[in-house]
């Protein structure tokens, strides 16, 4: 329907020409030819030295980082190099498993864009700023074990992390974080 | 009157088979921290960044935005070109001849190792409603155009076997190079048939690896390097990409991207003014289709010479002095960087083993691979 209260920018009539009448069960009944393909594309990235590192840690339970003595931040993920300075990055230190929440989302709608059913939880990915790690920086995360609606940005979070028989050196060897005050 | 480009700095990574050590951003930032000593210059300095991806190749949709961290570029102007290297390149060039910078970078990087599905990944070019439906191995493309240049042009399948066996040889003494051996004829014309006339070893393995240059105006080059290589001309076309319609016997994208090229240089006699040359040798019979279309020799000529000895690294032009794609390995979007790094090398007097003496123009060349009509030709002078 045209809402007559909004500028338009085509007529109504122009609208109508232009709008096809083909329904979806046209094309899938063949009445409209159309070819399908899927394509077969398969990758397998190479982490590195940083990356390969930083997913070992994970697997121990650790979130570990790599110094730039120039800007001090510890960046995490870890990096040969820091991106600001321009230059190799120095130590590797562990970071906490604490932070805070940078910024938040409370997503009403699934990875695969279908909306999230009722009686189920909101999506609550976050940014969390990780204690030992630099400022106004941090991990894309899940936050989880709260009300969506009750999280704030500023709030103190932990990580829950997979039983160490469970984790496999990924990111998802931390189940989410939670709130702790 | 235009501003005159030099090259004052290049740096790579050199070119493996795999780098399970290192990832993506690790080598662009290996190549880029080379290439700016090379240059002597900070990133700060620069005005202006040219990546260079495709991403399919890449397993990342928008590629091009993960580009700046590992070029030093976080917060300047930087873009990518989905092409090749040296259609980044050409990029460059324009910017600098507008006057836009003085100093501008160009970067290209191939992590093939990290395509599981890779002949798919070609047949995902094909056009999806009349070509893919068939299914057929999409090296049967090369297979087609080698089999109607044979035909066109009297040259033989041992003419092209003699490129691989020269090129896998030169890249036995190019430190670089991932997939040097020496091999024999007879074991070239034997190998295992892909799509006939195109047998296994006519088909180029894939590397991975970055190369980064440093590009620069004149005042600011002679300011900066002792050794600046000049991009005196560069030039690149596309033909119809369609199956149904292309030629299939001449690289007519070469013979035009070239000819844009020549022109820009004020070069009139390829032959008798260009020392040597790094062309795409992705498949055997490509170095000599694309001789041809570069105006180095007549239709049919390039199999003889190859025979005769004239391209080998003794010969009067030599061809692909580093190994090419058949002795390096093919590089994806980064394949005339490769070329390009080479030429350089070779005009500074620092291609070591693989070293040509007294050469003062060199020509790199590179065709974005199967299934495309697209060429990029640089040409440049010490
Ligand atoms: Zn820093």
């Amino acid at each position: 329907m045209i809402d007559e209260g909004r500028p338009m920018m085509i007529s109504p009539e122009a609208v109508l020409k232009t709008t096809t009448k083909i329904k979806l069960n046209d094309i899938q009944s063949g009445k409209v030819l159309s070819v399908h393909d899927k394509p077969n594309l398969k990758y397998a990235w190479d982490n590195g030295v940083a990356i390969g590192r930083y997913l070992a840690e994970l697997k121990n339970g650790k979130i570990i980082g790599k110094r730039c003595n120039s800007c001090k931040r510890v960046l995490v993920p870890p990096r040969l190099f820091c991106e600001l300075c321009w230059r190799p990055t120095d130590d590797w230190e562990y970071v906490q498993d604490t932070g805070t929440i940078l910024t938040f989302v409370v997503s009403h709608v699934n990875w695969d864009a279908s909306r999230v059913k009722k009686g189920q939880r909101y999506h609550t990915p976050a940014v969390i700023e990780l204690d030992g790690a630099g400022k106004d920086q941090g991990i894309l995360h899940l936050i989880d074990e709260i009300e969506p609606y009750d999280i704030k940005i500023g709030m103190r979070v932990k990580a829950v992390w997979k039983e160490p028989e469970e984790r496999i050196g990924a990111i998802t060897d931390i189940k989410y974080f939670k709130v702790i005050e | 009157m235009a501003q005159d480009i030099a090259i004052i700095g290049v740096g790579t990574t050199g070119f493996r088979a795999t780098t399970p050590d290192l990832s993506y951003r690790e080598l662009t930032y290996e190549a880029a921290k080379k290439a700016y000593l090379d240059a002597g210059v900070e990133p700060k300095e620069i005005g202006a960044f040219v990546a260079t991806s495709e991403d399919f190749c890449e397993g990342y949709s928008i590629a091009d935005e993960y580009a700046p961290d590992q070029l030093g570029a976080v917060l300047k102007p930087i873009y990518t070109v989905s092409g090749d290297f040296i259609h980044s390149m050409a990029s460059g060039v324009m910017m600098l001849k507008s006057g836009l910078y003085d100093l501008v970078v160009v970067q290209g990087l191939s992590k093939a190792s990290n395509m599981v599905t890779k002949p798919y990944l070609t047949d995902f070019a094909l056009d999806p409603i009349y070509n893919r439906p068939l299914k057929e191995l999409s090296d049967y493309i090369a297979g087609m155009e080698m089999n109607r240049y044979l035909y066109e042009t009297g040259t033989t399948r041992e003419q092209c076997a003699q490129v691989v066996v020269k090129n896998k040889r030169n890249a036995m003494t190019n430190p670089l190079a991932g997939h040097g051996c020496e091999l024999n004829l007879d074991y070239v014309l034997d190998s295992p048939m892909v799509s006939y006339p195109l047998s296994e070893l006519d088909i180029s393995p894939y590397s991975d690896g970055a190369v980064v240059i440093v590009m620069a105006t004149a005042d600011t080059a002679l300011a900066l390097s002792d050794k600046p290589i000049w991009v005196r001309g560069i030039g690149w076309n596309s033909d119809t990409p369609g199956l149904e319609t292309r030629d299939w016997g001449r690289a007519v994208y070469a013979e035009m991207a070239a000819d844009m090229a020549y022109k820009m240089a004020g070069i009139r006699s390829p032959r008798s003014e260009i020392d040597f040359v790094e062309i795409s040798d992705e498949f055997s019979y490509k170095e000599l289709q694309h001789l041809e279309a570069l105006r180095l020799c007549s239709p049919g000529e390039a199999g003889y010479l190859t025979v005769e000895g004239a391209t080998e690294l003794t010969g009067d032009l030599p061809v692909n002095p580093s190994g090419g794609c058949l002795g390096v390995g093919c590089l994806l979007e980064c394949t005339g960087g490769q070329k390009v790094l080479d030429v350089v090398l070779q005009l500074r007097g620092e291609a070591g083993k693989n070293q040509l003496q007294d050469v003062t123009t060199g020509l790199a060349m590179s065709w974005r691979g199967l299934p495309t009509t697209t060429g990029a030709v640089a040409i440049l002078s010490n």
